[in-house]
């Protein structure tokens, strides 16, 4: 079965022996894509849209799997999901977790009778989708759901870190204290966070993966990797027609959008 | 206060080895007064368990020190005391009861014998007392050493661990198959600073000191394991001036900033970056400096949550630090700061007495 593939791994003997060694398990599939970070991944994939992405989990910048959640969150669509098969040499918990969630996973030096079952798996993967001619999201993003809920990936983490009362932002010389009961929502902005409140915006100078452990999970909620909003600031949520969640919110008028991961959230009781 | 079921078992231990000392004590008594053997048996186990019971009691009104289990300072000489006299008086109003006789009627015809069981009965408390607390001290002791020789076997074990780290050796061991298939020389060669490398970090601990040069050559092996799997991504520098070769320092003094210069700062860095270890000597000091172009130390602070080798960074440092107090005291120190200039980064700066 011909394929296309993206191999995202920032050691470069490493990448060339996986590349290699797909080329013996699976001839027919063809590399169109190698990044050496995990923005470079994001970008790439997006770009090309492979069938399958090798993310290696531990790369410069973005991780493997904060790469998997942009491209699973901005990939179009019209085209299917993408079968994500991570790549590690020896994350103890991250296994475990991809064990639970059924998601695929290489471990490196790579081993050929593993690499020939993983090819199988993905190829029996990808002739459903195909034969079924629509895109399979729905069982993608549930291992999906499964992955990020694990304790293995960051539960643990949250858990451990004491919650945020007030959000102390600087702007000029002055250090304004804003109560977190009163931010809307907060924005991810680079390095920075965007906290806005009904009446103001600061920012500040911590990245949203280093504030979200802070928050509590039942108040805030994440509807997408760049987003997470106070759950009682939110009015309603709207679906259009394509599916594409949108929400309107209390004491701010702009519209946030949900991204395919989240959108499960936002159902009728 | 609850005794656990530990506490229970030790307690009644006590009762019984309290009552073989109290039948010698009878089996003594009866020999040289020749017969009232029974008497003799009541009259001691009554003595000695009223005597026991009541120190057992008392330690539960008074808050006792959990390390020796007896309360601190005059509170545990005032229960003995107390104890050893409710208890006399007690044991002996209980054989009284057996008998039918009154002892303390012996106050008026013949007060010697009376005191000399009063003496007798506190030589045998004292006796029995000492016995117990050399016991608990021995016991405490060499609970102790156990202790101490779990810590610094976790220690090692630590060390060790964030030295061979399974992340970090089986990437290498992944590069190292991947390199035989491509160019068996160089695998050779890597293979060679592999063997090195473990080396060293398995039988460095061992040695109070080695050669500045030894830790160069260290560091050497292992910058030289990490460019093969960076490959151009990495530039390394090492500035070692001849006449600090020799130079006595203690193992793993450089190695574990190294380690952190290239874990937390230049792997997480996307593109190039470049280490500098370097040496020199400053007046009656010298200056090991260990800096790099990479994440930069804000983006690696260890208090971050999202830092995942945070608990082996700290470690490292802290081991660092730990060596350089105990070998130098306050005449060495180790500084990790920005490296405050374009290129970005951070410095680690070790001072040492020359």
């Amino acid at each position: 079965m011909d394929a296309t593939a993206l191999i995202a791994e920032d050691e470069p003997l490493l990448a060339a022996e996986l590349e290699q060694a797909l080329k013996v398990a699976w001839p027919e599939l063809r590399v169109v894509a190698r990044a050496e970070h995990g923005a470079a991944a994001v970008e790439l994939a997006l770009r090309t849209r492979p069938d399958v992405l090798f993310l290696d989990i531990r790369m410069p910048g973005l991780s493997g799997f904060e790469a998997a959640q942009a491209i699973a969150e901005d990939w179009p669509d019209d085209a299917g999901a993408p079968l994500i098969v991570f790549v590690t040499a020896y994350d103890q918990h991250a296994l475990q977790a991809f064990e639970h969630a059924a998601v695929d996973y290489v471990l490196k030096p790579v081993d050929a009778a593993r690499l020939a079952r993983t090819v199988a798996r993905l190829k029996t993967l990808l002739g459903e989708r195909r034969g079924a001619n629509g895109p399979s999201w729905e069982a993608a993003l549930a291992r999906w759901r499964e992955l990020l809920a694990s304790d293995a990936l960051g539960g643990v983490q949250r858990a451990a870190t004491p919650r945020l009362d007030v959000i102390q932002a600087a702007s000029g010389n002055a250090i304004h204290l804003v109560p977190v009961r009163e931010v809307v929502y907060f924005e991810a902005a680079d390095k920075y966070v965007r906290v806005l409140t009904a009446d103001a915006e600061h920012l500040i100078r911590l990245s949203l993966r280093e504030l979200l452990p802070q928050l509590d999970p039942q108040r805030f909620w994440q509807i997408h990797r760049g987003t997470v909003v106070r759950s009682d600031a939110i009015a309603r949520a709207e679906r259009d027609e394509a599916g594409k969640v949108t929400l309107v919110l209390r004491g701010r008028p702009e519209r946030l959008v949900v991204s395919r991961l989240h959108a499960h959230r936002f159902k009728p009781m | 206060m609850n005794p656990a079921p530990g506490a229970l078992w030790r307690v009644l231990r006590h009762g019984v080895i309290i009552a073989g000392f109290s039948l010698m004590v009878a089996l003594g008594l009866g020999l040289a007064r020749g017969g009232e053997w029974l008497l003799q048996i009541v009259y001691a186990e009554a003595i000695g368990m009223s005597i026991w019971l009541s120190m057992e009691l008392g330690r539960y009104l008074f808050r006792v020190d959990p390390e020796t289990g007896w309360p601190s300072g005059w509170r545990s000489g005032a229960l003995q005391v107390s104890a050893v006299v409710l208890g006399y008086v007690l044991g002996t109003a209980i054989g009284d009861l057996y008998c039918g006789c009154s002892s303390f009627d012996l106050w008026r015809h013949s007060p010697r014998s009376l005191a000399s069981y009063l003496v007798l009965c506190i030589a045998v408390s004292l006796s029995i007392s000492y016995f117990f607390l050399s016991r608990s001290k021995d016991q405490r002791r060499q609970r102790e050493i156990a202790t101490a020789q779990r810590d610094a076997a976790e220690a090692r074990l630590k060390l060790l661990e964030s030295q061979l780290e399974p992340h970090m050796l089986f990437n290498t061991l992944a590069n190292l198959r991947a390199l035989i298939g491509v160019d068996s020389v160089r695998a050779q060669a890597m293979l060679d600073q592999l063997i090195a490398f473990l080396r060293a970090t398995l039988g460095a601990s061992r040695v109070p000191f080695h050669a500045l040069e030894a830790e160069f050559a260290r560091v050497a092996d292992y910058l030289a394991l990490m460019q093969v799997r960076m490959g151009a991504r990495l530039e390394t520098r090492l500035e070692l001036p001849p006449e600090l070769a020799s130079l006595p320092v203690p193992p793993f003094v450089l190695q574990p900033l190294v380690e952190n210069a290239i874990k937390h700062g230049l792997e997480p860095h996307v593109g190039r970056g470049r280490i500098e270890v370097r040496a020199a000597r400053d007046g009656d000091r010298v200056r090991l400096t260990v800096r790099d172009t990479g994440a930069g130390v804000v983006a690696r602070d260890p208090n971050a949550p999202s830092e995942p080798d945070a608990a082996s960074s700290r470690f490292g440092l802290a081991q660092v630090r730990t060596r350089l107090a105990a070998v130098y005291g306050a005449a060495a120190s180790l500084e990790l700061a920005p490296a405050g200039d374009a290129e970005g980064g951070s410095r680690a700066v070790v001072t040492l007495p020359a």
